[in-house]
């Protein structure tokens, strides 16, 4: 029997040298290196492969799987980039993770690294965490000073550098192919797959592109093996990930279990919804991801149970909201989000998410007919699947998934001629 | 203001160090326009055609790209910069609450919805409404100069105007022991540290609620088939 909370990639995060060399060597750090650099890089995308890892940035594509579609021997240079541009609303995983144990990112880059041959790493991290880039960039000098990085790393003839690029803005940047063209010195828009980044990624040349966290679980499945990973989890989700708690729940914060594990059993290890009130909405990774509620308290948060509920694991973000919160409120503010980060190169995208907002403005101002219901929905069908990348089919969900639960709700904004919820209860002081 | 010939040699030089990173030179654009934002607290005409004339590319091409984000800004930022969280979560806890405060305190208006718009008359405090910034768990959130301030009140909020102000000692929650001026901020994230990185905690306590609760009942990931690590 798996214990409920699987402490690994957050383990360490309460020593209080975590983030230095010294400190992460101590318990157990660049291990995993010592061991892929052992062994053919075949077999480090083996390895990954076995352990079933699946991206942890939201997608859920498996790790080995993308890896293996670098084409090899192929002359041309290839590349690592990882997504550090953690930006999806409610997500907060690898920024804190970055900042306590910024070496499990980098040793599991070089790994990486080694085995899709790849000499240049890229870093891409949002701008606007300035104390992590600190991390960053302290770790890969250090890792150069030790010998990890550079030439000849640890007497294996394996070469590698890794650069820390902080982003500038821009949310869409989280997509992949966006990510490289803002890498290459351009505005972040996303392009055509394909070609898929793993043949013409950056500069034209194979690149795989990462989560933070799927990287980072990388060393663990080197040094302690892909079969202890796959021992994990649930059928076809293996492994642990970190789980983020925010919003009305006593305790928010970072929970790291197998996957499969309920927001049921998660609200109990944090204390429940804040004392006096009840559940009454959640995403359970991240904005992009249709609502739950108290309906679903007890669906695995695998892939595929959330897939089955209606939703998608994503990201594990699990924003919590209690009966004080109007989710047309909640909702109008993640589409604005949406309007707000649109790039603006594709029509559905960008008039969608314009139009979706004035619409629900109204109805959160109590001035929406039935007519605009209906609109608001038959919209939202016609961004999805017409878009150019996922934030555009993200643009409709929130408020699509509201209707679903509460659509008495919405028209109840109608009836009164405004919202009928108070915000100053949904505070965090509120009950003080 | 055209930069000063001193002040060309400096850029040039760190410019010519950031190109050096990358393959291929246009990757650099964007650390670049952090470097002359760390240069004027902007990213100014002068700053651009600087871009451009180390990168061999057009001032139109530069404008198009630091237009396309929002951390570089077309007017003096504030000396420091606040950015209040009113994604959806933190404004449900209260970023709506704390912006509106904030506006009201520097003479803004509450409902305007600019989302970079306001600097105080001295120039020391700009206040704009900043998307998700990955700290959800501490929500309200609000940033200075990209610092995390975690768990904000308006009546905290003012406060931190306040001591900004006042140029009285601010430490960010989870940050370096002194706060950055934005100007030096934007040079980190063009690459040049500042030496500040190992200061502040590895963790803040949210962070580490799930540790410490796995500590308590003494819950670990299974031993790997091969015994201890």
């Amino acid at each position: 029997m798996t214990d409920t909370l699987t402490p690994v990639l957050t383990a360490h995060w309460d020593e209080p040298d975590s983030f230095r060399l010294a400190g992460y060597e101590r318990t157990g750090g660049y291990q995993g290196l010592r061991k892929a650099l052992a062994m053919p890089p075949d077999d480090v995308i083996a390895a990954v492969k076995n352990s079933v890892l699946r991206g942890r940035g939201g997608a859920g594509f498996p790790t080995g799987v993308k890896w293996s579609f670098i084409p090899q021997g192929d002359g041309k240079p290839h590349y690592l980039t990882v997504n550090a541009d953690e930006s999806e609303p409610g997500t907060c995983k690898d920024v804190p993770l970055m900042m306590a144990t910024p070496h499990t990112l980098i040793e599991g880059a070089i790994i990486t690294c080694y085995a899709i041959r790849a000499g240049h790493a890229f870093i891409y991290i949002r701008g606007e965490v300035l104390h992590v880039v600190r991390r960053l960039q302290l770790a890969v000098a250090e890792a150069y000073e030790a010998g990890y990085l550079g030439k000849n790393i640890l007497g294996s003839g394996f070469d590698l550098d890794i650069v820390v690029h902080a982003g500038a803005g821009a949310y869409i940047c989280g997509e992949e192919t966006a990510l490289l063209t803002s890498l290459e010195g351009y505005r972040g828009l996303p392009r055509n797959r394909p070609p898929f980044p793993a043949v013409e990624g950056l500069y034209a040349s194979p690149t795989v592109i990462n989560n933070v966290e799927s990287i980072s679980s990388v060393p663990s499945i080197m040094s302690d093996g892909w079969d202890w990973f796959a021992e994990l989890g649930t059928e076809k989700s293996k492994g642990f990930g970190i789980f983020s708690l925010s919003g009305h729940v006593t305790h928010p914060g970072q929970y790291e279990a197998p996957l499969g594990i309920t927001l049921r059993e998660l609200l109990d290890l944090a204390g429940g919804i804040r004392a006096g009130h009840r559940l009454k909405f959640w995403t359970p990774g991240g904005s992009s991801t249709p609502l739950l509620t108290d309906a679903h308290l007890d669906v695995p948060l695998d892939f595929e149970s959330v897939a089955a509920a209606g939703s998608m694991l994503g990201t594990r973000a699990l924003q919590i909201f209690d009966e004080t919160t109007c989710v047309v409120r909640a909702t109008l503010r993640w589409t604005e989000f949406y309007q707000h980060e649109s790039c603006g190169k594709c029509t559905p995208c960008r008039e969608g998410a314009y139009w979706l907002v004035r619409a629900i403005e109204r109805i959160e101002q109590g001035k929406g007919t039935d007519e605009d219901l209906e609109t608001i929905l038959d919209v939202g069908d016609n961004i999805i699947g017409r878009a150019f990348c996922a934030l555009g089919d993200a643009v409709p969900v929130p408020f699509s998934s509201a209707v679903k639960y509460f659509r008495d709700e919405i028209i109840q904004h109608q009836k009164e001629g405004g919202c009928p919820f108070d915000p100053a209860a949904t505070t965090l002081w509120a009950d003080r | 203001m055209p930069f000063s010939d001193e002040a060309l040699a400096r850029l040039r030089a760190d410019a010519a160090d950031i190109i050096g990173r990358y393959p291929r030179a246009r990757s650099a654009l964007l650390p670049l326009l952090h470097l002359v934002q760390s240069e004027e607290g902007y990213v100014s005409d002068d700053g651009m055609a600087f871009c451009a004339e180390v990168l061999g590319i057009t001032k139109t091409e530069v404008k198009g790209v630091s237009t396309f984000y929002t951390m570089y800004k077309d007017r003096p930022a504030g000396e420091y910069q606040l950015g209040v969280c009113t994604n959806t979560l933190c404004a449900i806890m209260g970023g709506d609450e704390i912006y509106a405060a904030l506006a009201e305190h520097l003479g803004a208006d509450p409902h305007g919805d600019a989302h970079h718009d306001v600097v105080s008359p001295d120039g020391k405090v700009g206040l704009e409404r900043v998307e998700c910034n990955a700290a959800c768990d501490y929500a309200p959130v609000v940033m200075v100069n990209w610092e995390f301030f975690d768990n904000m009140t308006p009546d905290s909020a003012r406060q931190l105007v306040d001591d900004l102000r006042a140029g009285s000692d601010v430490r960010p929650t989870r940050g370096p022991d002194r706060l950055c001026t934005w100007k030096q901020a934007s040079r980190i994230l063009a690459g040049f540290g500042d030496g500040q990185a190992a200061e502040g905690p590895s963790a803040g306590p949210a962070s580490l609620v799930g540790l410490e609760l796995a500590k308590e009942h003494g819950w670990t990931a299974p031993e790997p088939a091969g015994g201890t690590k």
